[in-house]
């Protein structure tokens, strides 16, 4: 692919914004090179500088950024220095552009076939009906089912999946040179981006175009990616093909960034993972040499003094890293090795049999017309947990897991079942529990931006639980206070700050304290860490794992990140459709035999490891409306593994396993054993060892 | 107490941060500076007025502008700047009053109906809509009717028409606030109702509280000033600038003067708060959020 003629060739790129405090440098010096058919990752953390450099590419920036030095060069052109009617003929022509976020992409009051349409009209020529026509040969080769049926439809009538699908098509429709992906499976579903990551692959070796893959989920670049560019504050800190850089990670930057990322084969019992300290500099405070050096753990005087340039060390493997023999002799795995804890089944906390919770469906005139109906969001779940123990409860979204985890907190009232907290019945509602009850449970929520009161100091929203529930005096209040802010590691002046002041992974740290201030015995965490970046998911579950090793907390811990779960978690809950189909310990449940819906989801996990290979297995379709709930096994309309009839009328039985571990399914645990045979990854060739 | 000087100076720094932002952006700055020139005339209007607003000089009807009355005489000659400058307390009193009371009870009704939801949300709603739906000059003159001109009906009058309008923009932010995981995190920990009122939603309201309250209060210029011209609001001899263009009507053929001051006043008070109402938006509410 290297001996072909780059299409995008991008030499020296600085882009620079404007504002009141002066020019920021966003991105610096930046060089790359794609080429045809070639799928280039660009990976980083937040504010790297990914989508600006994506934008300055085409010229598609703000009002305020300008592109100071560099050159672009489109297959020839020179994008750089195009008037603006121009560069609009490039765009949605030879440049595309496919975004995060399918539903704000797409206009709701145009149907899908026009929009489609629309760019072959404008750029191709075409008139209505033939560009209608090639709309749907284009749905088509997205693999939409009902391609003709779709064409018509609107947005709204249309999954996540289903959409990214459609604007995927969009941008392939004029048949681009080049094409710009910007995180486009980050708001989907493992399962539906699972999907969508072999159907860009598909179509990339049918079409020749070439992709500047932007995301932060390193697995995802493994999976789908030909090379790799690794992003540091605006400057390129590691570039090259995707096995040679994932092998050797010659960049300390790049082996920080895997090293956060928790491992579907080892748990918090075994490992801590590692952690990159410190926040990325902005463009206007950068240290004078090595713009990594303040975070890394190589570090010497000479870092310090010059800014390293990015040179070549290995067949077209570029690093910035002056230490780069000593990263090579290094070996690879930084996670620490941590002491087997000794399992010990500590007292039941929480046991929670048959809930329920169905919440009614539109009430008025719709009710009178199609009859009183209700959407079951947990329908039957019984849960049971120890002290220091943790349950994690994975699923898609709309299965149901966060109503579980708000009905035994209280927030939602569940419409039956029982809550037994510590042998106590406990109330549905919140509102009637009594304040000895309710200190014993409390939670973390997902959005560090909703879960502090922007008006309020971060000390105030740690001390008000030691007041309120706990009767502590002033003086005590404070040293509480100061004492859990040093148990999260944040310095005791993060008091007083204003929760603006705080970065996500700070106020999540806050929450975190919250929660312990009130000394609970059962703690509910939310997607704690699934908004955040790498490094702090990694930093915060370290964070989670030790304060349960000291205050013996129990967890339900809540997410779509399988890996996250499976680093956390004692005992994992599969749940689909508010039901549970699997539960059994975490090393249970991550080896055959499993329930066809967990081996689905487990084969969707993307994995930063591109010489393993997963077992493919793809479900169709979303998730089933929770209104009308498929009779039988609630599964069999996307079981790649369905038996026959007996899934659709009957329900299935629970099928028990050594250690408890549990499955729900038709297909008798022997026959899944051979069916499912070794497991789900494969090493390929004679890659690193993991 | 040692925090003292510490907190002062924040304050200090606070005060400062908003002029630098009140003098970056040009039309905030005007708005603001228009309503500090009508308070003060406001404060100090009988004192600058040459002459006594009732002073009437009947050879001197209907001057134009001249050295002596620099916006002219009215039909019994009084002067109309003296006029203008001593009626400018009354619309800011009445109309800041009207909005006063407007904003106290829409915000507390806006608050409970949004936060208990349920029934009560329900019915409070519904007699909001009732009375939103009555065209609001045509219901303060029928209030007005039976209750009799005054100045504190007019004020009755202006919070009752505005409470409906302050409730709803309260109630949307409450509906959005008390969905946030900060109050749900108060929840979990048992607050009372009146705490997560007070102390995690209404804080949060305050700006949104703030926005709407400017621009009620142009709204209630308009609608005090509207009532002056049909006669309902302030009574003769009061200068109030509505009644000073209601009076001219007759006039204006002969004087164009006796219309064009109080209605400018009326207008430049107008603008200049809805200047103000529009940069307090685009300070405290950087988000862009609807005005309801």
């Amino acid at each position: 692919m290297a001996d072909r003629e780059p299409v995008l060739k991008v030499e020296n790129l600085t882009i620079t914004y404007d504002t009141e405090k002066g020019p920021l440098h966003t991105v610096r010096n930046v060089s790359l090179q794609i080429a045809p058919g070639e799928i280039y990752g660009l990976v980083g953390e937040s504010g790297s500088g990914k989508t600006t450099f994506a934008r300055g590419v085409v010229r598609y920036l703000p009002s305020n950024g300008k592109i100071t030095t560099g050159r672009i060069s489109l297959s020839g052109t020179d994008l750089a220095t195009l008037s603006h009617k121009q560069i609009r003929k490039v765009w949605g022509s030879r440049v595309t552009m496919v975004h995060q976020d399918p539903n704000a992409s797409i206009n709701p009051s145009m149907l899908i076939g026009d929009q489609i349409a629309e760019a072959m009209r404008v750029h191709l020529g075409l008139n209505k009906k033939q560009a209608g026509q090639k709309a749907i040969e284009m749905l088509n080769k997205v693999r939409m089912p009902d391609p003709e049926l779709v064409a018509r439809r609107y947005a709204h009538q249309l999954s996540g999946g289903m959409l990214q699908r459609v604007l995927i098509a969009t941008a392939m429709a004029t048949n681009p040179e080049f094409m710009i992906m910007d995180e486009p499976t980050t708001a989907l579903d493992v399962t539906t981006e699972a999907v969508i990551l072999d159907l860009i692959r598909e179509l990339m070796s049918e079409y020749n175009t070439a992709i500047l893959f932007i995301t932060h989920n390193l697995g995802v670049i493994a999976r789908i990616c030909d090379r790799i560019g690794v992003l540091y504050a605006g400057e390129l800190m590691e570039e090259g093909p995707i096995h040679e850089v994932f092998r050797n990670r010659l960049h300390p930057y790049t082996r920080g960034l895997l090293g956060c990322v928790p491992r579907v084969d080892a748990s918090k019992k075994s490992i801590t993972l590692s952690s990159i300290p410190g926040f990325i500099p902005r463009p206007n405070q950068l240290p004078p040499g090595c713009i990594f050096a303040p975070r890394c753990d190589l570090v010497e005087e000479a870092c310090q003094l010059e800014r390293p340039p990015l040179v070549e060390i290995g067949p077209s493997h570029l690093s910035s890293c002056r230490r780069v023999d000593c990263l090579r002799t290094r070996t690879k795995e930084v996670e620490q090795a941590r002491e087997e804890r000794i399992e010990e089944l500590g007292p039941v906390v929480l046991e929670a049999r048959n809930i329920k919770k169905y919440f009614p469906f539109s009430g008025g005139l719709t009710a009178l017309v199609r009859g009183k109906k209700s959407v079951k969001a947990v329908d039957d779940i019984s849960i049971r947990m120890r002290s220091s123990f943790t349950l994690g409860i994975v699923g898609e979204s709309g299965c149901g897991k966060t109503t579980l985890a708000r009905c035994i907190a209280g927030l939602e009232e569940a419409t039956s079942g029982e809550i037994d907290l510590e042998g106590e019945h406990l109330d549905y509602s919140v509102s009637r529990r009594e304040p000895a009850v309710l200190k014993k449970i409390q939670m973390v929520f997902q959005n560090p931006d909703a879960s502090l009161n922007p008006q309020l100091p971060a000390g105030y929203s740690v001390a008000r639980p030691l007041t309120l529930l706990r009767n502590m005096s002033k003086k005590q209040v404070q040293e509480r206070v100061k004492e859990l802010f040093a148990a999260v590691s944040l310095p005791p002046d993060y008091i007083d700050r204003l929760p603006h002041e705080l970065s996500g992974g700070e106020k999540q740290r806050v929450a975190i304290a919250r929660a312990f201030a009130a000394d609970p015995v059962l703690m509910i965490c939310d997607e704690p860490i699934s908004s955040l970046d790498v490094s702090v998911q990694a930093s915060l579950m370290n964070l989670l794992a030790e304060l349960q090793g000291t205050a013996g907390t129990a967890y339900l811990f809540i997410s779509h990140d399988l890996a996250a779960v499976r680093h956390l978690s004692d005992w994992i809950a599969v749940v689909y459709l508010g039901r549970l189909w699997e539960i059994g310990s975490a090393e249970d449940v991550f080896v055959p035999p499993y329930h066809p819906y967990t081996e689905a989801l487990l084969s969707a996990i993307p994995i930063p490891d591109p010489d393993i290979e997963q077992d493919r297995i793809r479900l169709k379709g979303s998730v089933p409306s929770a209104l009308n709930v498929p009779p039988g096994c609630r599964f069999h309309t996307r079981c790649p593994r369905k038996i026959g009839a007996v899934c659709e009328t009957e329900e299935p039985p629970w099928r028990e396993m050594e250690g408890g571990h549990r499955i729900c399914c038709h297909i008798p645990i022997d026959e899944l054993k051979t069916l499912q045979g070794g497991g789900l990854l494969k090493k390929a060739g004679q890659g690193g060892n993991r | 107490m040692q925090k003292q000087p510490q907190e002062n100076s924040e304050n200090r720094m606070a005060i400062k941060k908003f002029f630098r932002r009140l003098r970056s952006n040009p039309t905030i700055f005007i708005g603001f500076m228009i309503v500090l020139i009508f308070l003060f005339i406001a404060a100090f209007g009988p004192f600058l007025a040459p002459y006594p607003y009732t002073q009437q000089n009947l050879s001197e009807r209907l001057q134009p502008p001249s050295d002596d009355n620099i916006f002219g005489t009215d039909q019994f000659g009084r002067d109309i700047y003296s006029r203008i400058l001593v009626g400018s307390r009354d619309v800011l009193v009445v109309a800041g009053s009207g909005t006063v009371l407007a904003v106290f009870f829409g915000l507390l009704l806006g608050l409970f109906s949004g936060y208990r939801g349920g029934y009560f949300d329900e019915v409070v709603m519904r007699v909001m809509d009732v009375i939103l739906s009555i065209p609001p000059l045509l219901l303060a003159m029928v209030i007005l009717f039976s209750l009799g001109p005054s100045r504190v009906n007019v004020i009755i009058v202006v919070g009752f028409l505005y409470i409906p309008m302050v409730a709803r923009v309260v109630r949307s932010v409450v509906l959005d606030l008390k969905t946030r995981q900060y109050v749900e995190a108060a929840r979990l920990r048992g607050e009372t109702s009146a705490y997560i009122l007070y102390k995690e939603i209404l804080p949060n309201v305050l700006p949104h509280l703030a926005v709407e309250s400017s621009m009620r209060f142009s709204y209630s210029i308009f609608l005090v000033a509207s009532l002056g011209f049909l006669g309902l609001g302030v009574q003769p001899p009061s200068p109030d600038w509505g009644l000073m263009v209601g009076e001219s009507r007759t006039w204006f053929h002969q004087a164009r003067w006796v219309l064009f001051f109080p209605a400018g006043a009326i207008a430049i008070l107008v603008v200049g708060v809805g200047f103000m109402s529009d940069g307090l938006r685009r300070m405290l509410l950087p988000g862009g959020v609807s005005d309801g």
